[in-house]
């Protein structure tokens, strides 16, 4: 027993310092959620802060704008997530079509490129491009005889605008997995379709998106966790108060309400309500990718 | 054959138009960011500089804000992914050994995987900084967020790939797991090492947000915070101009584009280079994972 722990005693020093780290960092704050419970003010600290109950949560709910925000939430998150999907999906099928591999590397270095840029730098980009007054895609759409249009003004606007430039800054790198898996499938299906006489589509259509089923539908699953995850960063970067309507999320909400009302316990109560309802969605969405697609994290 | 060959022009063209959909925003800004301020304002600039200058550059770096934004953004870029990449290997490697010979394995595993799971929200995780001292300060950039589990995941399954027989060798010789670790490990894997220590990188150059919250004075702001304060001052410029009809006249809108290229030009001269160190990484998590 003794000698056990004498051999393992390195592997716990060794992972030690990240513990503590994580335990401080990741761990206190989920304790410190408590503070959702309290009219909580930094000088006094957890321990001395007001107690309110369910005061917070019960203020939150009966905001107006709450149900707003949710639905934003939900609805930016999916549409995000099936564009996003279906766009990888179809140019990795196509991409994998192309004979010339040099030609094939380089469109991938192009189309990975904007995943590295921040929503910063592409919020600026896109401000300046989506300008109603002499912006590029406003001249370009009065060119078609198109009235200009406030992308990032207009409620109608900011959603389709969001889930686009989220979709063009995703889509490549959202190809990589799907370009792996289609590494996978067998060649032997390919040649005798081949000797069938199927058509290059016919055999995109009945053997690479039939052998990409399964990737695909892990994929699905593992989005289930993200359906309360709209894109703070983007989102923070592109809207203003004329879209709130369209493109407040509770992300943003947490930010504006915490740090520009500085109102610490309501805040921490919808972050927590947000948490509370992401846990068993991530959860089921491993489970799910565990038990059918024998997907394991670790 | 006819029908052949018309798929393959048909998916070059496809193609063609798609990466040029990626680039040709970039292309833009950069080609504003080097013409006049009035070529811009009046709509004459598409991908090619309209009265070619260097002043907005000249304006931009003539800032003692930049450099000193530069300069936090590289110190942190340099503590941040060191400590990320150390802690990393650290905690991959007890986790990559099966529980039999490390009985705290499943336990330590989830204590890692549940952070992924569920988090404190932004208010607990502030307060945690802010309490333990770190606000205004290179540390709640770069301890904040020391470890990563995904960069974990990436190096314990490489680990795991590793030949069994160097470790028993290793054991043989008379090493502990220390030496083992930095002297077996760490030089076997230089290759998902260097693939972690790009996205660390990526990642501390192009975080923002930390830096918003977390730094007291925009002095103390790295150059991507630095860089947010200007792209919202131009968000607030465009609603403005949207609400009054043109009244305001936008300016420095070409001293903004080579702001923006200045911050980016690091990942854009180093990114082709290293585009599949990237990729190799992100296919090694999945397909492994």
């Amino acid at each position: 027993m003794n000698a056990r722990l004498k051999r393992e005693l390195p592997l716990y020093l060794l992972i030690l310092p990240g513990v503590l780290l994580v335990l401080v960092y990741n761990y206190v704050p989920m304790l410190g959620s408590v503070i959702a419970f309290q009219k909580f003010v930094p000088a006094l600290g957890v321990f001395k802060s007001k107690w309110i109950g369910l005061d917070n949560f019960q203020y939150l709910f009966a905001l107006p704008s709450f149900e707003q925000v949710l639905w934003n939430t939900v609805l930016i998150a999916c549409m995000k997530i099936a564009a996003g999907l279906i766009v990888a999906i179809a140019v990795a099928v196509f991409l994998n079509e192309m004979l010339h591999e040099k030609m094939k590397r380089l469109v991938q270095t192009f189309i990975y490129l904007p995943h590295f840029l921040s929503w910063v730098v592409l919020g600026g980009i896109l401000i300046e491009i989506l300008s109603p007054n002499g912006g590029i895609v406003n001249r370009i759409l009065a060119g078609l005889g198109i009235n200009p249009i406030f992308f990032l003004g207009s409620n109608h606007w900011f959603q389709p605008t969001l889930v686009v430039s989220d979709v063009w800054k995703e889509f490549g790198f959202g190809t990589i997995v799907f370009l792996a898996a289609i590494t996978g499938i067998d060649p032997a299906l390919y040649e005798s379709a081949e000797l069938d006489g199927a058509s290059r589509l016919r055999k995109m259509r009945h053997i690479t998106l039939p052998g990409l089923a399964s990737t695909i539908v892990l994929m699905m699953t593992l989005s289930l966790g993200n359906v309360l995850n709209a894109g703070f960063d983007q989102i923070f970067n592109l809207y203003s108060p004329v879209v709130y309507q369209s493109g407040d999320i509770l992300d943003t909400m947490v930010y504006r309400i915490g740090f520009e009302d500085a109102q610490y316990g309501v805040a921490t109560a919808l972050g927590m309500f947000k948490s509370v309802v992401s846990l068993p969605l991530i959860s089921v969405a491993y489970w799910l990718a565990y038990r059918f697609a024998n997907y394991r994290i670790f | 054959m006819n029908s052949h060959k018309s798929f393959h022009l048909f998916n070059y063209a496809f193609f063609i138009v798609l990466s040029l959909l990626c680039l040709l925003p970039i292309v833009h800004v950069l080609a504003e960011s080097f013409s006049s301020n009035s070529a811009v304002t009046s709509g004459m600039v598409d991908l090619w500089p309209v009265d070619f200058t260097l002043d907005s550059y000249r304006y931009v770096l003539s800032k003692p804000e930049l450099y000193r934004a530069f300069g936090i953004s590289v110190e942190r870029l340099a503590a941040g992914t060191l400590i990320n990449l150390v802690l990393c290997v650290m905690i991959a490697y007890p986790l990559s050994k099966e529980v039999k010979s490390f009985r705290a394995r499943t336990f330590f595993a989830w204590f890692f995987v549940f952070t992924m799971l569920f988090n404190g929200g932004l208010i607990p995780s502030y307060m945690v900084v802010r309490y333990t001292g770190l606000l205004d300060s290179i540390g709640a950039l770069t301890l904040s967020n020391a470890v990563n589990v995904f960069f974990v995941v990436l190096m314990l399954n490489f680990f795991r790939g590793l030949p069994k027989e160097l470790e028993e060798a290793a054991f043989v010789d008379g090493a502990g797991h220390w030496t083992t670790l930095w002297r077996i490990y760490v030089p076997l894997s230089t290759p998902s090492i260097a693939t972690i220590a790009l996205f660390s990188m990526v990642f501390h150059w192009n975080s923002w947000f930390d830096g918003l919250i977390f730094m007291n004075s925009p002095d103390h702001y790295p150059l991507a915070s630095y860089l947010q304060t200007v792209v919202n001052v131009s968000l607030q410029q465009l609603m403005e101009q949207g609400d009054l009809n043109n009244l305001v006249e936008v300016s420095d809108r070409t001293a903004r584009a080579a702001q923006i290229l200045v911050t980016t030009a690091p990942i854009l001269v180093a990114y082709p280079f290293l585009q599949r160190y990237f990729v190799k990484g992100i296919v090694l998590g999945s397909v492994k994972g």
